[in-house]
């Protein structure tokens, strides 16, 4: 790697970290700029009540001192990872955010996978079919899918396929009360993840199938293509080697949007399907108004996307190497 | 008026442009003519839809007419949708616009600013505002529109990027028109074509971020909502499925018709640009 490559890498890296500084200080203020007293905010309704306990968040983020030093108390603790208790779940908030992380990652991370593939081929088949009956399907089904609540597509998903097919599980990553081990376990939760990461990801399925279909139809009006046809090469040949990889640029522009949206779909999907990720752990928080843990499940995502956004800017300057470093 | 005309051409325009008409006739005057609270028992629970003409598409778990829930509903997803819309393009359209004009470390700053909102995952920043200042239509509707700035902020800036060095530009400059005046009477309106296009969709999106707060049980209590509908009746989804599939279908009409409002909207204002949604 040259100089500059990692030039490049340590600037993405001062620039997450300024992203999760400025969220951890308006997380601060958010705290205190909600209605109350914020020792009460932190503690939930159910915390309220208990003195002791109220003493003690003053105690461990400062707050009986002077604003500046509670800021710093709060950002020096976050950057460390340290959120604090969470008073319903007697359990510290880190500790149950990364209980709940491999599940999302692994929801999120197929819906991502899942998204890109299905919504590329549908793209390419419909223009490939340009102005004939699959394209006009696909083009509507991605407009409707398009324009559907997440939430809703979920719960009728689950209603089609579980509760009228009886195919697929609707209910939690695993099967209860059966201890499986090996393949039968891994074919139990992939059962289990089909309908959560389909829906998951189905909208930005329906965003790359137009962009795709968009971008294939303009490329292969291009000139170079003109050429390979002109020169005998087989059409297959030239949709893929030629005009895909030229269509899929924008394609690949769009994936680092997708991380924020999936983390923040996560929620909803988790909700509607039990699966027992962060985005599952909000929705308690949300339940038990246990803001303390919500703070930290909003900061931790928004570390994901950084981190994601992180992963992809690299990959792309190896897979595009004319990439403006100085950028 | 070209747009006009270019817009009724396009049949699929004009079928949004139907649905979305008859929707705000139905919100603005539906509360009125048809009788009813959205909260009050009126039948037994779970009644069917088409079983009693009295209440056409039945009633709910509590036994509560839903076909009042969607019309008052349909009230409260367009108010948002629009009022949080407006709020969004006042925040981003001189953050871009201050940005596109002035370049330099102007810009540097405010977009480093926009970046940030744009990293942080938006139905998650609109889920903590909303739970820390309790679910009111307002605290909705602003933490719908703080989510939902930025890509205006980046159009506008790109925008006035390329508008700021054209030769009407330099003249009014010339002219010593102050730098106020030629923002907002030179270059807005000339960039005002995709904001537009832009705005159609942000509202389509705004719908589907309140129904989605509201289903996860931040709806304003006040007020009927048709995610609220669905987050209701998510438990018996087994037993009365049509409670959540009856509001579903009337967010997904209302935010496709939007949507190809928007997209015929695209086609009538920039006929050489292909509509992208993310800028």
């Amino acid at each position: 790697m040259s100089v500059q490559t990692l030039l490049y890498i340590g600037g993405r890296l001062v620039k997450g970290a300024v992203v999760l500084l400025v969220i951890a200080v308006f997380n601060f203020f958010l705290i205190r700029a909600a209605p109350g007293d914020p020792a009460k905010v932190l503690a939930g309704e159910a915390g309220a009540t208990d003195e002791i306990f109220l003493q003690q968040l003053r105690d461990q983020f400062g707050l009986d001192e002077p604003l500046y030093y509670q800021l710093w108390v709060y950002v020096s603790n976050l950057m460390q990872f340290d959120m604090g208790m969470s008073y319903r779940q007697q359990m510290p908030v880190f500790d149950l955010i990364m209980e709940r992380m491999p599940a999302t990652l692994l929801l999120t991370g197929t819906a991502f996978l899942l998204s890109i593939l299905l919504g590329v081929a549908a793209g390419v088949i419909a223009a490939a079919y340009h102005r004939k009956i699959w394209d006009s399907v696909i083009t509507v089904a991605a407009l409707i899918f398009y324009a559907t609540p997440l939430f809703w597509l979920a719960m009728m998903a689950s209603l089609f396929f579980s509760v009228y097919l009886e195919w697929l599980p609707s209910f939690g990553m695993q099967s209860v009360g059966e201890d499986l081990t090996g393949w039968q376990k891994i074919t139990d939760i992939a059962m289990h993840l089909i309908l959560p990461a389909t829906t998951l990801g189905l909208f930005f399925t329906a965003v790359y199938a137009r962009m795709t279909r968009t971008s294939m139809i303009e490329t292969s009006r291009l000139d170079f293509v003109k050429t390979a046809k002109a020169k005998g090469m087989k059409p297959s040949r030239v949709t893929t080697h030629h005009v895909l990889r030229n269509a899929l640029l924008p394609v690949v522009t769009l994936a680092g949007l997708q991380a924020g949206q999936l983390i923040g779909g996560a929620v909803l999907t988790e909700t509607v399907f039990a699966w027992p990720g962060i985005g599952r752990l909000m929705f308690e928080a949300l339940f038990q108004r246990d803001y303390n843990l919500l703070l930290g499940v909003f900061f931790i995502s928004s570390a994901l996307v950084v981190l994601f956004n992180l992963i992809t800017d690299v990959i792309y300057l190896i897979v595009d190497p004319r990439i403006e470093l100085s950028k | 008026m070209n747009i006009f005309k270019s817009l009724k051409r396009n049949k699929v325009a004009m079928v949004g442009f139907g649905i979305l008409f008859l929707l705000v006739i139905i919100a603005i005057f539906g509360p009125y003519l048809y009788d009813g609270s959205p909260w009050k028992m009126v039948q037994r629970p779970f009644l069917p839809p088409f079983q009693d003409s009295k209440f056409p598409l039945g009633t709910d778990t509590l036994g509560r007419d839903v076909l009042a829930g969607l019309i008052h509903g349909a009230r409260i997803s367009l108010l948002v949708g629009l009022i949080s819309t407006a709020i969004a393009l006042l925040i981003g359209i001189p953050l871009g616009a201050y940005a596109g004009y002035y370049g330099g470390w102007v810009d540097e700053v405010l977009m480093r600013f926009t970046e940030i909102f744009q990293t942080v995952p938006s139905f998650a920043l609109a889920v903590v505002l909303v739970a820390i200042f309790e679910p009111t239509v307002y605290s909705i509707t602003g933490a719908i529109a703080i989510v939902s700035w930025p890509p205006v902020a980046r159009l506008v800036r790109g925008e006035f990027l390329s508008l700021r060095s054209q030769e009407y530009v330099l003249a009014a400059k010339l002219n010593g028109q102050t730098n106020r005046n030629i923002i907002l009477k030179e270059i807005l309106p000339n960039s005002l074509s995709p904001i537009i296009v832009l705005a159609s969709l942000m509202v389509a999106s705004a719908i589907l971020l309140e129904s989605s707060l509201s289903f996860l049980g931040l709806g304003d209590p006040e007020i009927m909502s048709w995610g609220y509908m669905i987050g209701a009746a998510k438990t018996v989804l087994r037993q009365a499925w049509w409670l959540s599939f009856i509001p579903g279908v009337a967010i997904a009409v209302t935010v496709l018709s939007l949507n190809l409002l928007g997209e015929g909207l695209n086609e009538a204002l920039n006929p050489k640009l292909s509509g992208n949604r993310e800028n």
